[in-house]
């Protein structure tokens, strides 16, 4: 075990290098000096010498990227262009929001994607399933942002039911205090006992979840049906049937339990494909999360913060899917074996 | 034999072309389905001059927010423009689009994933590390990040997916490619001295393409719909190019209101990559049986 995590945690610092190469590559060796980007366009003469100085553009590339690892490595994104401050103060800031949101998906995605793959599967042809693959196919067809807009359009425009955008009614915010334990202002507001302000960030959650759910709900339906589809079609799921085993025994117990392996890989790259998603949701929804940060960012030109939230979100990523490997382990003996 | 071509020769028992294609059709709906959707844009795309009532980038502010009519069959958005029009300019731009970060993805991929394949050991673990590399980015954050480094504009963006996208292809193509360079006729061209960039693209390539190709078709649809968002967050197809996604973000602020202005462009992107994504899965059912059961 400690020697496959070890591996795992090897091959990731690898991969994480590659990514500081990658963002490095695009800081530096592309078009506009990268004291300009990093600056901004009218930088004095004195910010150049400190900028000049913390880059050492003097020296030979390579001793550059490694001034430049040393940085990252310390958590030292240097400095928004637009808020002035330290660019990790503002990723971890605006995380939150971000997790919040994706966290929430993700779960609402498993909670309701599995159990329809299944059914799916299990009912292959019928009218169920091809409800659920229509339903999908048609998913992964769908813009993010037109999700976004149209539930905006229907539960905003049309019932008013839910706000249109941001985290939390302003005038909620200034009046109800609570502080930020968490950053997640649903657990946050109940810690507080501030139950108008809980009704009002959840309120708010619901429509950037949905559109985000909505969105990879259909390839998780697809792919979990696909995999079941397989499960059930093998030897042993027969063998049962033959014995005479209750079906919903079997279903659930015997060939759910196969559809782990293939459903953590799932659930890894739907983090990963919400991480992506989120900065267009964020974008409709006026979301103060990383995306809404990132896309800010990059309409001011604000270098350093486009690529230390890259970077960040890549990291998360890698990190979420090393938990996912670990998990295989502990999930498949046969890894164990080998 | 006699036996045998007695039966070839008998018309009677051969099904006719006319049926063969119904017979086609009635197994593969969704693929020509799909098609003929695809068609149509394609048609659209090529004779949008011809077709469209209005000039596309024409501003006329006492026909602005126009609600469809006869007239104006999408109706008009906040600068007067008809966005019937737009949207069939529109599909242009999305088949460059789709087309070209195809092509560039190719062009980097396939020879990289044939080299990989052809040379192995450590030449393979380098150029698949490397790959790796970019596919350890959440979707669609490279390509921002890249093209906020190149600049916005659609053709980085572009750039950038392709840039994001190759390690796809560079994988299929390496996988295709172990498993026939232990063929007969890849070590017979070797033997007879042919140079191994010969072998890789003249033998071993013609031989190793068709997932490529299928994966290309899978994926003309995700480009489509990954440009749009690059357009739509602001750093993809900047006025006047004519875009779907840029013509659902110039609507954001008045589409509660002007529901037709987000709703054609948008539906236009569903369309064309519902209908490519139809068209991409029953290509690979006809050049892959291996998935046909699997649907």
């Amino acid at each position: 075990m400690i020697k496959y995590v070890a591996q795992r945690l090897a091959l990731m610092i690898v991969i994480l290098a590659g990514v500081m190469v990658v963002t490095f590559a695009l800081s530096r060796v592309l078009p506009g000096s990268p004291i300009e980007m990093m600056l901004g366009h009218r930088p004095t003469q004195e910010q150049i010498d400190l900028a000049r100085a913390k880059l050492h553009v003097d020296e030979p590339i390579y001793t550059q990227f490694s001034y430049y690892v040393a940085d990252m490595v310390r958590g030292d994104f240097g400095e928004s262009l637009r808020t002035g401050r330290p660019v990790l103060e503002d990723v971890l800031e605006s995380m939150t929001a971000t997790f919040e949101v994706t966290t929430l998906a993700v779960i609402l995605v498993v909670l309701v994607g599995v159990p329809l793959g299944v059914l799916s599967a299990v009912k292959q042809n019928h009218l169920v399933d091809h409800g659920a693959r229509s339903f999908s196919i048609a998913g992964m067809a769908l813009p993010v942002f037109l999700i976004g807009m149209m539930l905006q359009m229907l539960f905003y425009g049309e019932l008013s039911w839910l706000p249109l955008q941001g985290r939390m009614n302003s005038e909620i915010l200034l009046d109800y205090e609570f502080p930020r334990v968490t950053g997640l202002y649903l657990i946050d507001t109940l810690l507080a006992g501030q139950w108008l302000a809980f009704k009002s960030a959840a309120a708010h959650l619901v429509l950037p979840v949905l559109t985000l759910s909505i969105a990879s709900l259909a390839v998780v339906t697809r792919i979990t049906r696909n995999t079941m589809v397989e499960v059930l079609a093998q030897d042993y799921i027969l063998t049962l049937k033959a014995y005479g085993m209750r079906k919903r025994r079997i279903y659930f117990l015997y060939a759910l339990k196969a559809t782990l392996i293939p459903m953590l890989t799932v659930i890894g790259l739907t983090y990963g494909f919400m991480l992506g998603g989120s900065v267009v949701v964020e974008y409709v929804f006026d979301w103060p999360g990383l995306g809404g940060y990132v896309v800010g960012a990059i309409t001011k030109n604000d270098f350093p913060a486009v690529m230390g939230v890259t970077l960040f979100l890549s990291t998360i990523y890698l990190s979420v899917n090393l938990v996912i490997d670990l998990l295989y382990y502990l999930v498949d003996p046969r890894l164990r074996a080998t | 034999m006699s036996s045998l071509d007695g039966f070839q020769a008998n018309p009677a028992l051969q099904p006719s072309w006319t049926r063969r294609i119904s017979h086609f059709a009635s197994t593969n709906t969704l693929l020509f389905v799909g098609g003929g959707i695809f068609l149509l844009i394609i048609l659209a795309a090529l004779f949008a001059p011809w077709i469209v009532p209005f000039e596309p980038n024409k501003i006329d502010f006492s026909h602005k927010l126009l609600a469809p009519s006869l007239e104006h069959l999408m109706g008009t958005d906040a600068l007067g423009r008809d966005i019937f029009s737009r949207v069939v300019y529109g599909a242009q731009t999305s088949l460059i689009i789709g087309i070209t970060v195809l092509a560039i993805s190719m062009a980097i991929g396939v020879p990289i994933g044939l080299a990989a394949g052809y040379f192995g050991g450590k030449v393979d673990m380098l150029l698949m590390r490397i790959s790796d590399i970019f596919l350890a980015f959440p979707p669609l954050l490279l390509p921002i990040a890249i093209t906020a480094a190149l600049g916005a504009g659609l053709f980085n963006a572009m750039l950038a997916l392709a840039i994001s996208w190759f390690p796809w292809y560079a994988r299929i193509v390496r996988g295709s490619v172990m498993a026939i360079r232990k063929e007969l006729y890849i070590d017979a061209a070797r033997a007879m001295g042919v140079g191994s960039l010969r072998i890789m693209f003249r033998h071993a390539l013609p031989n190793s393409w068709t997932p490529a190709i299928v994966q290309g078709s899978m994926d003309f649809g995700y480009t489509i719909l990954a440009a749009a968002s690059l357009s739509f967050i602001g750093i993809g197809a900047k006025p006047p190019t004519i875009e779907w996604g840029l013509m659902v973000a110039l609507s954001r602020s008045k589409f509660l209101d002007y529901w037709w202005t987000a709703a054609f462009p948008g539906l236009a992107i569903f369309v064309t990559v519902l209908a490519v994504n139809l068209l991409g899965d029953g290509i690979r059912d006809m050049l892959d049986p291996k998935y046909r059961s699997a649907r």
